[in-house]
């Protein structure tokens, strides 16, 4: 026997004494999904618990209907194993701090840099106009989204799903907040910028009203996988893309702005990354073992209704690309991209895009 | 001297105020005419007027400044690393943490799904940016603890417990208490939960014994890691104070809230009292080193943060918006930790069960009784001999003291409602639900889950209202099995598949660790079940003597 081991340890340091599981430095409850548990699996799965893995003593405390805290009902698709699902993007705080904090200081300076040099007094009267008005409306939609997955992320299964929606929420209010305060910010430049135009727009505007009634429709849904799935998988495609990436974006810097696209940029990456959480989730389930059949036809379900929303969203807002003095792009060759960008994430699930 | 010329003067531009910020933001919410939100957390509480956002809360700085702060958390960890703090830190304190940092994360995201609760009934947008952010924060310190924890695993000398942690939440006699805390905040009455529970009183009071005292007393035992997280935890609960604080106020314009807010400040600062002084209390007091007769005890730093600073400026004052205040729960809590030695009694609780544990506990010596004596009078007279007979049960070989017959302890009835077992025995209540019987560690407990968990309160009735459920008395999920075979359904055995985790010293030496057939042969009781299966006679004799208490034999 070594020194080490025979007398009483000085230090509390690792290895500074051998006994059993001296070296048992990895969490050894669950599966990793790869051979070695990410930093991310590490402080995120199980803590939400789970009768039928750990909770020895079932949930405590229950709502007046005798459920638990977190139940499999909350949600009209099936698993035979919920704790399947690891978020792809592999959020935890830092990561989830670090990206935010990036994009909105990258935010703030593009757009102190472009009041600086005068930029928002350069736009082009109609394009002002478009900003005021639309992009004005389209902060209300990213926020419904967010606010309706604040909701979503308290029903859950596991911690794996409710972090992954939790994070989503926290991008689309940033996003909202981004456009509010940019036009807000620009406004003081602009003499005559009406910042509350928006918001009469999202209300009363008649193109505006097949999106409220889109962004209503997942707000009220009571089934936190319809509200991520229509918004990652539906929404975001066939009107999120179609009107960032396919208008603002694209139609900006022909009109003299080269503000919105970068303050508008960011929300695209952030998709990217909900795209690959939700489709990860959604693709589970619909290879499931015992369910898939039954998830499929739920999803389509979903899919159908949603969809049909969104087409009418999408059709209310065609004639805001015809507003601008500039048209690099047309209305029906940005749809036509968005209809086969939905195509190709319906086919990864194995779905199809009702016709319209 | 003109005025100096600095580059902000030449960079400077007109921006908006962080109030008229505020402002704006607030006005991104409408009211749906398409489809309603779906009301799926039903409160039995009115809430018609609008919260104010007293903090004037925006995103744009909310990201950079947490963002800042956690740089300087893994920075610190890095430090210490290199410091080799583990080189000196207090493995008594380290073990502790076992337990802390199993309990916390759950009820730190379980706070995060409760913004989704109260974002949804608070009419008006002002408020939503904060419970926003709340949620976000939640959701950092549910991470960064598995972060510290995860790091500690990966440094600490020992780190069985650690590694298989969120395993144990699920399952231990002692985190039970804290799965009560954490549901507490996301099940039942939305309002009573994610508001009034949680913020206005877990928040508001209690977080300053957990995230201020907890990291002095880190530090104490070289622990320079845990103050470094905790602090910056902290630095996040003033914004979640205002936001409970104004959605308290909305509520209390509303007169016919005013019964059940008496109702939920009365259950959620007895229980919170209950659950985070047992295990708060318990980590400071017992889980140091440091017995600096200079230093506040936890007695003392309650008095100043939650009778001084909370009762007084934060409890009283509702008064006169004509919520009752039970004056006396306040001095009944205060005298539990001074003259009933609740604290102690919790520890001695945790000690006696040290082989079901997931962490190591270590014998209090010479040095902590005086202290003790000090700052608690009359603890030596009631838990000096009990240490003694602890130190000396610790080797192999002696039977394990929670059924050693020599020592005098009385195993505990379980409470129902606080799930700290009934350890101020002369307190211990009765009662019945649904015709079952129960035990309850005073009558406020009682009190919690007769009448407070109900579908009626005082004649009116509360649909919203949660219940207590499940399996509550962990006792009972291995009455009649021995404890060897217990400790290994419950997974507390390391890999070798015979040496417990939990161990009674901080011996780092596989000679002196116990193993299951060291404590094989003893048989678990439910001290529930027992008490129904006796007739009613035996019972009442039961009852009486137990709240006369025991006397801990003499320890030679």
């Amino acid at each position: 026997m070594t020194a080490v081991q025979s007398i009483p340890a000085k230090s509390g340091a690792a290895g500074a004494a051998i006994f059993p599981d001296s070296d048992s430095r990895k969490y050894r409850y669950f599966e990793p999904r790869s051979k070695r548990a990410t930093h991310y699996e590490d402080v995120t799965v199980d803590v939400q618990p789970d009768p039928e893995r750990y909770l020895l003593q079932d949930w405590i405390i229950s709502f007046p209907n005798g459920k638990g805290a977190y139940t499999k009902d909350n949600t009209a698709a099936l698993s035979s194993n919920w704790h399947a699902f690891r978020a792809p993007d592999q959020e935890w705080e830092r990561t989830h701090y670090q990206r935010q904090s990036k994009i909105e200081t990258m935010v703030q300076s593009v757009i102190a840099n472009g009041r600086k040099s005068g930029a928002p007094k350069g736009f082009d009267k109609a394009w002002v106009k478009i900003l005021q008005n639309h992009l004005g409306a389209w902060k209300h939609a990213e926020f419904g989204l967010g606010t309706s997955l604040m909701q979503a992320q308290r029903y859950g299964y596991t911690q794996m799903i409710n972090n992954a929606t939790l994070t989503n929420s926290s991008y689309k209010l940033r996003l909202a907040q981004d456009i509010t305060l940019y036009l807000a910010e620009i406004g003081m430049d602009i003499p005559g910028f009406d910042d509350a135009a928006g918001k009469r727009m999202w209300l009363e505007d008649k193109g505006w009203q097949g999106t409220r009634e889109a962004i209503e429709s997942i707000m009220g849904s009571a089934d936190y996988l319809e509200q991520y799935l229509a918004t990652n998988i539906v929404f975001e495609p066939l009107v999120g893309e179609l009107f960032r990436s396919g208008f603002l974006m694209q139609v900006g810097s022909p009109n003299g702005d080269f503000i919105t696209p970068a303050v508008i940029s960011a929300a695209e990456a952030d998709y990217e990354r909900n795209l690959a959480n939700t489709i990860d989730l959604m693709h589970l389930l619909v290879t499931d073992n015992q369910h898939a059949a039954h998830n499929k036809k739920l999803f389509q379900g979903w899919v159908n209704k949603h969809v049909a929303l969104a087409n009418k969203a999408a059709a209310g807002l065609q004639p805001v690309w015809s507003q601008p003095h500039s048209k690099p792009v047309q209305y029906a060759d940005v749809r036509a991209q968005s209809v086969e960008r939905i195509k190709k994430i319906l086919g990864e699930l194995g779905l199809v895009l009702p016709k319209e | 001297m003109s005025g100096t010329l600095t580059l902000n003067k030449i960079t400077a531009q007109r921006g908006i105020s962080v109030g008229d910020a505020a402002k704006k933001i607030a006005d991104l919410g409408w009211n749906p005419s398409y489809v309603q939100e779906a009301m799926t957390f039903p409160t039995d509480y009115k809430i018609a007027k609008a919260p104010k956002d007293p903090m004037k809360q925006v995103l744009r700085s909310y990201f950079p400044m947490q963002e800042e702060k956690d740089n300087r958390v893994y920075g610190a960890l890095d430090a210490a690393l290199r410091g080799d703090m583990f080189r000196n830190v207090e493995p008594r304190w380290v073990e502790w943490m076992k337990l802390f940092l199993a309990i916390i994360p759950f009820p730190e995201i379980s706070a995060a799904r409760s913004m989704a609760m109260v974002g949804r009934l608070a009419p008006g947008e002002d408020l939503r940016t904060g419970f926003t952010m709340q949620m976000v924060d939640e959701f950092r310190h549910s991470t960064i603890q598995m972060n510290l924890k995860k790091w500690y695993m990966e440094n600490y000398i020992d780190p069985a417990g650690f590694d298989i942690t969120e395993e144990a939440f699920g399952k231990c006699y002692a985190t039970t208490i804290g799965r009560q805390f954490g549901e507490g905040f996301i099940t039942g009455d939305a309002i009573t939960s994610a508001n009034v529970y949680l913020t206005v009183v877990a928040e508001t009071a209690f977080t300053n014994t957990l995230f201020v005292a907890m990291p002095s007393e880190a530090a104490r035992n070289g622990d320079y890691a845990l103050p470094t997280v905790f602090l910056s935890v902290q630095s996040d609960e003033s914004r979640h104070i205002g936001n409970g604080h104004s959605m308290l106020m909305s509520m209390l314009k509303e007169p016919e809230n005013h019964l059940l807010l008496e109702r939920d400040m009365r259950y959620a600062f007895w229980q919170n009292h209950a659950i985070v002084d047992a295990a708060i209390g318990t980590f400071i007091e017992y889980g140091t080193t440091n017995r600096d007769k200079a230093k506040e005890s936890y007695a003392e730093m309650w008095h100043r943060w939650i009778f001084e600073d909370y009762y007084r400026t934060y409890m009283l004052p509702l008064e006169k918006y004509g919520i009752k205040i039970h004056h006396d729960d306040v001095q009944t809590a205060w005298k539990r930790l001074t003259e009933k030695h609740y604290v102690h009694k919790v520890a001695q609780f945790f000690a006696v069960g040290w082989s079901a544990n997931f962490w190591r506990i270590e014998a209090q010596t010479d040095k902590d009784f005086e202290w003790f004596e000090h700052k608690y009078p009359g603890w030596y007279a009631q838990f000096g001999d009990f240490w003694k007979w602890y130190e000396k049960l610790s080797h192999r070989g002696q039977t394990n003291i929670l059924f050693n017959g020599d020592v005098g302890y009385v195993y505990p009835h379980r409470c129902w409602s606080c799930l700290v077992p009934c350890l101020i025995r002369e307190d211990m209540v009765t009662g019945e639900i649904d015709g079952k019987l129960y035990t309850f560690a005073h009558e406020l407990d009682r009190w919690t889950a007769v009448e407070a968990f109900a579908g009626e309160y005082q004649g009116r009735p509360t649909p919203a209202m949660g219940r207590f459920s499940g399996r509550r008395e962990w006792e009972s999920v291995y009455h009649n099995v021995d404890i060897a075979d217990a400790i290994k359904d419950l997974g507390f055995v390391r890999t070798d598949g015979k040496t417990l985790v939990a161990q009674p010293h901080l011996r780092f030496d596989e000679k002196e660790m116990w193993t299951l057939d060291d404590v094989r042969g003893h048989i678990l009781k439910s001290p529930l079940l027992t008490l129904r299966e006796m007739s009613p006679a035996d019972r009442e004799k039961h009852l009486a003597d137990y709240r006369k208490g025991f006397t801990i034999n003499p320890c030679n």
